[in-house]
């Protein structure tokens, strides 16, 4: 028995380290697309690189929860959406505080009203918008909404992966997101027509 | 003023540029937009309006935090 068990052992060892160079490997490759989304859920490049370094650490230490085939994109941002919550973010205004009573056209009908119909062609939009603008108005969302626009509309998630990552029911994240974007075109607004 | 004429649609185009609509939803927002030029020039907006967040959010990942990751994994094996 003693001499047998390492001899029988050997191949679903060998068979799990593949595995798990395998999962290391696509998990690495996903990388810059996690990264990409943990840029505007924090404030900080460093805060960014810290959670990303934080999120694969524990990925790599939980690789066998993971199933082959499934997400892996999604189960990544689901381990770092958790770990930025965890680090006890800063407690800003509860969002269903703020009335939001702009449509989500509000921004479009701003421009237009400002400089015509024209100033909704596709160049304009880049014109009149400037990287720190749609930046600032991202960073300056309530986290909960901000989180939702972040994953969709930046990680291209779709609604189900959203709330599967954040583990909230899908028609928050709808709301959430709608919410979110409304108030983002808003603030927008202020720097498009001024 | 702000207000146009189809205020009902904004939700239905919001599903529609997510991909996130029934079949049924979907012919219903693309005959709206064949019929309707206000919304089909918002629509646009909001197309292009999200290409460029995305774009303009997206910030490349950088090259020594590739270096930090792959050592959490060889320590890790």
């Amino acid at each position: 028995m003693g001499e047998a068990e390492p001899e029988n052992d050997g191949p679903r060892i060998a068979a799990e380290a593949r595995d798990r160079v395998r999962f290391e490997e696509e998990a690495l490759a996903l990388a810059d697309q996690v990264y990409r989304v943990a840029r505007r859920l924090v404030s900080t490049r460093e805060e960014a690189e810290d959670l990303v370094q934080d999120t694969y650490g524990r990925a790599f230490r939980s690789w066998r929860s993971y199933t082959p085939g499934t997400n892996l994109r999604a189960w990544l941002l689901r381990i770092l959406t958790n770990l930025n919550l965890d680090r006890g973010r800063k407690v800003q205004r509860t969002p269903d505080m703020q009335p939001i009573e702009e449509g989500d056209y509000y921004l479009a009908n701003k421009m237009a009203e400002a400089q015509g119909e024209q100033a909704l062609d596709q160049d304009r939009v880049v014109e009149k918008l400037s990287q720190d603008s749609i930046v600032n108005a991202l960073s300056s969302l309530p986290h909960d909404f901000r989180d939702t626009v972040v994953l969709v509309d930046i990680g291209e998630f779709s609604y189900a992966d959203a709330a599967q990552i954040l583990d909230i029911p899908i028609g928050t994240v709808m709301s959430r997101l709608h919410r979110g974007r409304r108030l983002l075109k808003q603030r927008l607004a202020e720097e498009a027509v001024s | 003023m702000s207000h146009g004429p189809c205020d009902a649609c904004e939700e239905l185009l919001q599903g529609y540029l997510d991909r996130e609509l029934t079949d049924t939803e979907v012919s219903q927002a693309e005959s709206h937009l064949d019929s309707c030029d206000y919304c089909r020039r918002r629509y646009r907006f909001e197309v292009s309006l999200r290409q460029y967040v995305q774009t303009t959010a997206a910030e490349r990942m950088p090259p020594e935090l590739m270096e930090k990751l792959t050592q959490l994994r060889s320590a890790g094996a």
